[in-house]
């Protein structure tokens, strides 16, 4: 019924703008095309500068409702997203004084060029020196920009500090998997093939001992002021790791490892302090068109300072000793199955990293 | 081929001349079907692709009105949506699988069948012709072909709609595995295989017509149209063509592997993958390799759908500012250098897939630099309006909403063009504000401009001023308030292509601001219906055309009759003398370009 109601109200508003705009086209033709055209110009150069001075107020009062629900309005959370937004500022400046600059120019000129009698056209076609000014002006500051880009894209794309930590990451249908590589520091083999999505989510190879302190989890714990090293996969289709607190992103792309580095500078507990809000997270977002699922595939960090993690990942048992739970030594075992199991997979060639 | 037939016509259209001389009637036999349907005629063929164009604007913009409703009111049910999606929209509510297809299909059609064939085909085939001075094209036939094979990639493309798994559903972009594997996404199964048939066909459509437009106009000009004489319309459709004929045979290749992936197992781009329980055979293939060869078209698509705009507003400001386009030789050499980089940033849409980073900074600095010549033009079309004598008409209204459009769109190109901003906003909300702008919006309004200003031309009748006004105003300050606020939604890491942000700490906080937008998109989509409108009224009953050349304008397709016939002049095809922009020259209000140059006439 609403419906019909709407579509009804549109219908007759249609009507009456056709109406009006029959009737306007007739008083033309009795009026003289010259004469109405003139008129039509009258109210269209001043619409013009009405737009003008509309479309910045627009501008402004925009800015003035949502600057504050941007990022731009919290601190990065990450030591290199830090540059990010002094380069955005940056950019924000250039770009805005050219904006405001040649959209005022271009309604100002519509305006004040707009059809007079009086008027004889300056036939100019064309002016080297102008010509030139305007194409190595951009060019001067465009490589400003481009520089201070760069420097900025070799640090972000370049070696972390030494003392970060690995996360390795993979993507799937429509969640995140995270690794840690446990004591020894390096991660297990693994082989796609190997997955299995009741016992081997990753599918880690276990004939290779570096795994068998690797622990998965479901939330990412990293440590305050330590630099991460995010090393990005996936199991099925692209996904895109994306950690908009932090302003960085990589894509997950199966078959070819990425990776990412940051440095988080806020716990989770500061963040919630910094922006008021007492249901902060950090969130991660699939930032790749990844299927029907992809607005939902989200994943959760936590970061912690240096002691909360190391009892947080004391806690965590490794995937090896879920999946196997006679192997742990917390608990009395066969000695002799134990045997036999490691003995067997050496056989077997491992196929791929 | 393409060689032998330009020959072909060319004594064809020799001959056409002779008898051209003495009459124009007895010129052939045209029934209906070959007036209407199968028409060789550029203007015909012209007006097809438009009109299929503005079928294709209207149900990709219903679309965007649809998925807006979902993203402006997620909480509200529609239960005529049932009615009309059925099972897409169970309850009222549009599913997830249905905002996906509506989402892909919106930017495939608006991006390929409205703004590359409903833009370039129609002015490329109406004016090409009609401004160089040539009876049609090299080869007419191969241009109804042009026609026909869009025609039945519509066709593809539509049928796509109705199957059971639904269209292709993984975004216009079309990344595999996504797209490469039905078991990842219904809408990668029968949709996706119609959606690959559908494109294929589109490419060869653009490339008939393609190799057509460069022929007629590097071979086909009437005699004193040097190349510098060209209408600035007839270089930006020139340089579009060379950018379709070489970049939509990569695309080709890219979507052949595709076919190949999915239907005969081999595995270009596929490799390690574990999907529904199953560990897939696939080792080896490269999914990044599929959007090098995706965006090697892709970005050069862009420019083929912002030069045809950029032609056509370059003449509509000229003419009714009544005074010369300034820098003639400018505005070529930066549609030159423009075409030319346009090949060479196309991994800036990569800057996150892992792609080497030294790499990177060379696709950061090509593609700063293209704002360069970008910037050349958008100076040179505002000092075409310094001390000119405006004419308000809804074409130079659209075309001077296009610079507009252009300058908020291409600075922002600046900020994703550096790569470490990139990472930030890359695939958010920032990225949909940007090419809605810069490249949706304002070639939108290119095309508007090309339509109100040549429609006297094509139907013989005007369009009515007063609802051009009005369509003019409400869309371009719509058009600002549905995309400029999503430049903030960006900056907050909203992104793209999300169904529900309701389940988001992060990204909830715009509800408001999305109901807005989605109003204002119901608004402006309807008051292009008012166009639509407008256009059809026009055709039948508009006012009539009673003067040949309405707009006081200088160039060939003025001096044609009033509703010239097949074969465009009557007579002889008339000489040039000069260029097309002496408007106010010698106090002369605008003088032809087939005026012969005075003795006393002052040098520029
Ligand atoms: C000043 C010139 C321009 C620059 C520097 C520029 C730069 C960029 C960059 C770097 C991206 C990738 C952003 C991302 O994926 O995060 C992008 C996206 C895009 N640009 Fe531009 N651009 C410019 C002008 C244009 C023009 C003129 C058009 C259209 C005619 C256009 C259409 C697009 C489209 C469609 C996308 C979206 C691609 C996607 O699906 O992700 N751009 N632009
Ligand atoms: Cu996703
Ligand atoms: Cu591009």
């Amino acid at each position: 019924m609403t419906m019909f109601l709407t579509i009804a109200v549109v219908v007759l508003i249609f009507v009456v703008i056709f109406q009006i705009a029959k009737a306007s086209e007739y008083v033309s033709v009795l009026k003289g095309e010259d004469i109405s055209r003139k008129q039509n110009n009258k109210v269209n150069g001043f619409l013009m500068v009405a737009f003008l001075v509309l479309g910045l107020i627009g501008v402004w009062y925009c800015n003035k409702l949502y600057f504050g629900k941007t990022l731009m309005a919290q601190e990065s959370a990450s030591v290199e997203g830090a540059r990010v937004d002094s380069m955005l500022w940056i950019t924000i400046a250039v770009t805005g004084i050219v904006f405001i600059a040649t959209q005022f120019i271009l309604f100002w000129f519509a305006y004040k060029y707009q059809e007079n009698d009086n008027r004889k056209v300056f036939y100019f076609p064309h002016n080297t020196n102008l010509e030139i000014v305007w194409t190595v002006v951009p060019a001067i500051v465009l490589t400003v920009l481009v520089v201070i880009g760069l420097r900025n894209w070799f640090l972000f794309t370049g070696e972390p500090p030494k003392n970060h930590m690995e996360v390795e990451v993979t993507g799937k249908q429509f969640n995140w998997i995270f690794r840690y590589p446990g004591k020894d520091g390096a991660f297990g083999k693994k082989y796609y093939k190997n997955i299995d999505d009741a016992t081997n989510e990753l599918g880690l190879l276990w004939d290779d001992q570096l795994g068998h302190d690797d622990v998965i989890t479901t939330t990412m714990y990293l440590v305050k002021n330590k630099p991460v090293k995010l090393i990005i996969g996936s199991r099925d289709v692209i996904h895109d790791v994306g950690l908009s607190h932090f302003r960085m992103k990589m894509d997950a792309v199966p078959g070819i490892p990425t990776t990412l580095w940051f440095t988080p500078r806020y716990t989770t507990n500061e963040m919630k302090e910094m922006t008021k809000n007492p249901n902060f997270v950090y969130e991660i977002s699939c930032d790749q068109m990844c299927g029907n699922g992809h607005y939902s595939m989200r994943g959760v960090i936590d970061v912690v300072d240096q002691e909360e993690y190391d009892v947080i990942m004391a806690k965590q048992k490794p995937k090896y000793l879920t999946t196997f739970p006679e192997k742990d030594p917390s608990k009395p075992v066969d000695s002799v199955k134990v045997a036999a199991k490691m003995a067997e997979p050496a056989t077997k060639p491992i196929a791929k990293l | 081929m393409s060689n032998e037939a330009v020959l072909h016509t060319h004594s064809d259209a020799a001959v056409h001349e002779v008898h051209g001389d003495q009459s124009h009637e007895h010129h052939h036999h045209e029934t209906f079907i070959s007036k209407y349907v199968f028409s060789q005629d550029h203007k015909m063929i012209a007006k097809q692709f438009l009109i299929t164009g503005m079928f294709w604007a209207v149900l990709g913009g219903l679309m965007s009105v649809l998925f807006r409703l979902q993203i402006g009111y997620p909480d509200a049910t529609f239960p005529w949506l049932e009615d009309i999606l059925g099972k897409w929209a169970k309850g009222g509510h549009i599913t997830p699988e249905a905002y996906y297809a509506l989402v892909t299909t919106h930017g495939t059609v608006l991006v390929f069948f409205v703004l590359t064939a409903g833009l370039s085909g129609t002015f490329a085939n109406f004016l090409i012709p009609l401004q160089v001075g040539a009876r049609d094209m090299a080869s007419p036939f191969l241009n109804m072909l042009s026609y026909w094979f869009f025609f039945t990639a519509s066709v593809v493309m539509l049928s796509s709609i109705f199957v059971e798994t639904g269209p292709f559903s993984g975004g216009w972009t079309a990344y595999p595995p996504l797209s490469a594997l039905g078991d990842a996404s219904d809408g990668s199964k029968t949709g996706m295989d119609l959606w690959l048939v559908s494109m294929a066909l589109f490419v060869v459509s653009s490339l008939l017509g393609g190799l057509n437009y460069i022929a007629t106009i590097l071979n086909m000009r009437t005699k004193g149209m040097s190349m510098t004489r060209l209408p600035l319309t007839i270089w930006a459709l020139f340089f579009t063509a060379v950018l379709g004929v070489l970049s939509f045979p990569v695309l080709f290749s890219g979507f052949i592997l595709l076919i190949f992936d999915r239907n005969f197992g081999t595995s270009f781009y596929l490799s390690d993958i574990f999907i529904k329980g199953v560990a897939l055979p696939n080792e080896g293939g490269s999914a990044i390799l599929y959007q090098h060869l995706f965006w090697f078209l892709g970005h050069p698509e862009v420019y083929i759908i912002l030069l045809p705009a950029m032609g056509m507003v370059s003449e509509i400001l000229s003419v009714n500012s009544r005074k010369p386009i300034f820098g003639y030789m400018a505005m070529i050499g930066s549609l030159f250098a423009i075409a030319i980089l346009a090949f060479l940033v196309w991994a800036h849409h990569m800057f996150v897939t892992g792609l080497n980073p030294f790499l990177g900074s060379i696709f950061v600095l090509l593609t700063l630099l293209i704002a360069v010549p970008s910037a050349i033009k958008v100076f040179n079309w505002l000092t075409t309006l310094w001390r000119g004598n405006v004419r308000f008409t809804p074409g130079m209204m659209f075309a001077i909403g296009f610079v507009s459009l252009f300058i908020s769109g291409g600075l922002t190109g600046i900020w994703l063009g550096n790569s470490a901003l990139d990472i930030h906003l890359h695939d958010t909300y920032f990225v949909v504000a940007h090419f809605h702008i810069v490249m949706g919006v304002a070639s939108m309004f290119g095309m508007f401009a090309g339509i109100y200003h040549w429609f006297p031309k094509m139907y013989g009748k005007y369009l009515n001023n007063t609802l051009g006004y009005i369509h003019f105003w409400v869309t371009i300050a719509g058009a600002y308030m549905i995309f400029w606020p999503m430049h903030y939604e960006g900056l907050a890491g909203m992104p793209r292509r999300y169904y529900d942000y309701s389940i988001w700490e992060s990204f909830k906080q715009f509800t408001e601001l999305n109901r807005f937008i989605s109003t204002v998109a119901m608004i402006v989509f309807a008051t292009q219906l008012l166009f639509l409108f407008n256009f059809f009224y026009s055709i039948f009953k508009g006012r009539k055309v009673t003067v040949l050349n309405p707009w006081g304008a200088n160039t060939l397709e003025w001096t044609t009759p009033l509703r010239p016939g097949h074969g465009n002049w009557p007579g002889e095809i008339p000489e040039v003398h000069r260029w097309p922009y002496d408007y106010g020259k010698d106090g002369q209000e605008f003088i032809s370009q087939t005026t012969p140059v005075g003795a006393d006439e002052s040098h520029h």
